[in-house]
């Protein structure tokens, strides 16, 4: 049986998904003269602030390209769904937003995404464009924590993105922007649960199968397998077993900080991930945690994924600044305001 | 028995390949759907159909094989980008490297062309046999094709004996825990599943086959 979507021509979606953005979002975005598929931001490049480039496959919407605006990413490189981005469309993100201090790459590590940007920071390095690379691993979920650079990332790029691309906006040089993006990365923990399956436009099938009463804890958000299937339980026992294994490797003392995201994998609503964020705030209460800075939406989806995620950030006092620290995006607007 | 291979059946060869991958797609998605995430016979159609109408705007009477390996890598890989994308362009531009300077193809240097398309690969992605890619398919066919062309067989003979070998390595990634890739992080959920890549590199070897059998 074929899913249902609101879609004109499945080989035609990211493109007609960018025309709208763009549409919706003129003041923010705009995509690169003649490259459809880098969007940067309207504001900037500015002169000796190093470039922050994102980029990865599409369906993870607003992740990736509503990250992109002042004080946050300064381009986003568009793939098809699911798919890394060719280098071009990366190279001219990079060269659009250089502004003489070097350019960071910032993406989900994945075996595509490392070779499309691998691919153009060679390509950049023969024009003199210094490109580094900082992968997010976040996804506790997907290798265990002695091989944490064989990790995902997921949606806790939103943390880590925000305090690279806030070090950026306040100047630092390359080599503190990468030390940041490295120890925010280093400081940030996911574990994801999915309830139903998503589906490519262009197959309009789903992409795994999953049982009418069965849920699956640590699935990647392109629908990768994850650590155990198992009947679908409370949405307290579940937040238990999804924080369980973050404060299991975060290993927080009383006292300290975090940033909390309760992310929707596309198709869970709100009201679900406000009852699971009761129990966030229950559990790191009894801790005795706080939580400095909650998100809760869509933040990293998967299509129409039903199911959500649970990222906390470990917070300290220079990682706190940078999540503080003011930005403008397209689709996520942060600062003092949302405290 | 020794022919010319010409642009236009370089031209032809990716055709063949082109219109195999849109038989395939949906099994192929199938496959990636099991261990991964249910694109890889998108990505493969979208690449080789992509390759093969750039390579079909090249005028043949100016055109030599390297410029139509380059062309179908440039094409390939930035209509699709993913892993498939950096894999397929770096084997095709490998075999642009081989056929460099020569206006038309003979059996050897076909033989040639092949053993680097595995070798572009294998270097692009860093994998060794036995971790459940691509790379379980093509490097075996790879080392047939060589073996059965140093023993004197025919290109045709030579094309049998990769696929055979790439259906052997196909089949036999069912039982590998992958340590490369997107499935990589499934562990042994993986085994018990052909890996896509792997199907999908078969498929590229059955159409050389098909193409040179006289």
């Amino acid at each position: 049986m074929k899913t249902k979507k609101l879609i004109n021509d499945g080989a035609a979606a990211v493109d007609e998904m960018l025309a709208g953005i763009l549409a919706a979002h003129p003041r923010h975005l705009r995509a690169v003269e003649g490259a459809p598929r880098s969007i940067i931001a309207n504001e900037g490049p500015r002169s000796g602030k190093v470039g922050l480039v994102i980029g990865g496959g599409s369906g993870h919407e607003p992740t990736f390209l509503g990250f992109v605006g002042k004080g946050l990413a300064d381009a986003a490189a568009i793939g098809n769904v699911f798919a890394s981005p060719p280098p071009d469309p990366i190279i001219e993100c990079a060269k659009a937003v250089d502004g003489g201090a070097g350019v960071l790459f910032m993406y989900g590590n994945y075996a595509g995404d490392v070779m499309n940007f691998d691919m153009a920071a060679e390509m950049l390095a023969m024009d003199d464009i210094e490109a580094r690379t900082v992968l997010t691993t976040d996804d506790v979920a997907s290798a265990p924590i002695d091989q944490g650079e064989r990790r995902r990332g997921v949606a806790g790029n939103v943390f880590i993105f925000k305090a690279a691309g806030a070090a950026c906006d306040l100047m630092y040089s390359l080599d503190e922007v990468e030390r940041v993006a490295r120890w925010a990365n280093d400081r940030t923990y996911t574990m994801g649960v999915a309830l139903s399956p998503c589906s490519l436009p262009q197959t309009l099938r789903p992409n795994f199968q999953l049982g009418d009463d069965e849920m699956e804890i640590g699935m990647g958000i392109h629908g990768e397998p994850g650590i155990a299937r198992g009947p679908l339980r409370s949405a307290d026992e579940v937040t238990a077993e999804l924080l369980d294994r973050i404060l299991g490797e975060m290993k927080p003392k009383r006292g300290d900080h975090v940033a909390v995201l309760v992310n929707s994998l596309g198709s869970t609503p709100l009201m679900e991930l406000y009852i699971m964020m009761r129990k966030v705030k229950m559990t790191l209460d009894a801790a005795g945690i706080e939580i400095h800075l909650s998100l809760v939406g869509n933040y990293c989806t998967s299509l129409e994924m039903a199911g959500a995620s649970i990222t906390l950030m470990h917070l300290d006092d220079e990682l706190q600044r940078l999540i503080d620290h003011p930005c403008d995006c397209a689709m996520f607007r942060s600062g003092e305001v949302l405290r | 028995m020794t022919k010319t291979i010409t642009v236009d059946d370089l031209k032809s060869l990716l055709n063949v390949i082109a219109e195999a991958m849109t038989r395939e797609r949906d099994r192929l998605c199938e496959l990636d759907g099991v261990i991964g995430d249910a694109d890889h016979g998108i990505a493969m159609e979208l690449g080789f159909s992509a390759a093969a109408k750039a390579v079909a705007a090249l005028d043949s009477a100016t055109s030599d094989p390297t410029l139509v390996f380059n062309t179908a890598a440039k094409a390939f890989l930035n209509a699709v980008g993913a892993s498939s994308g950096p894999l397929y362009a770096t084997a095709l531009m490998r075999a642009g490297a081989v056929a460099k300077g020569k206006s038309s193809l003979t059996d050897d240097d076909m033989v040639d062309v092949f053993v680097s398309l595995a070798r572009g690969i294998q270097d692009r992605g860093k994998a060794e046999i036995g971790e459940k890619t691509m790379v379980d398919a093509w490097a075996p066919a790879a080392t047939a094709c060589r073996a059965a062309r140093e023993k004197g067989m025919s290109l045709e003979a030579c094309l049998s004996e990769a696929l055979a070998a790439a259906e052997a390595g196909t089949e036999a990634t069912k039982d590998m825990v992958a340590t490369k890739g997107r499935s990589s992080r499934l562990g042994e959920r993986a085994i018990g599943h052909i890996d896509p890549g792997a199907a999908s590199a078969t498929v590229v070897v059955s159409c050389f086959k098909a193409l040179f059998l006289s």
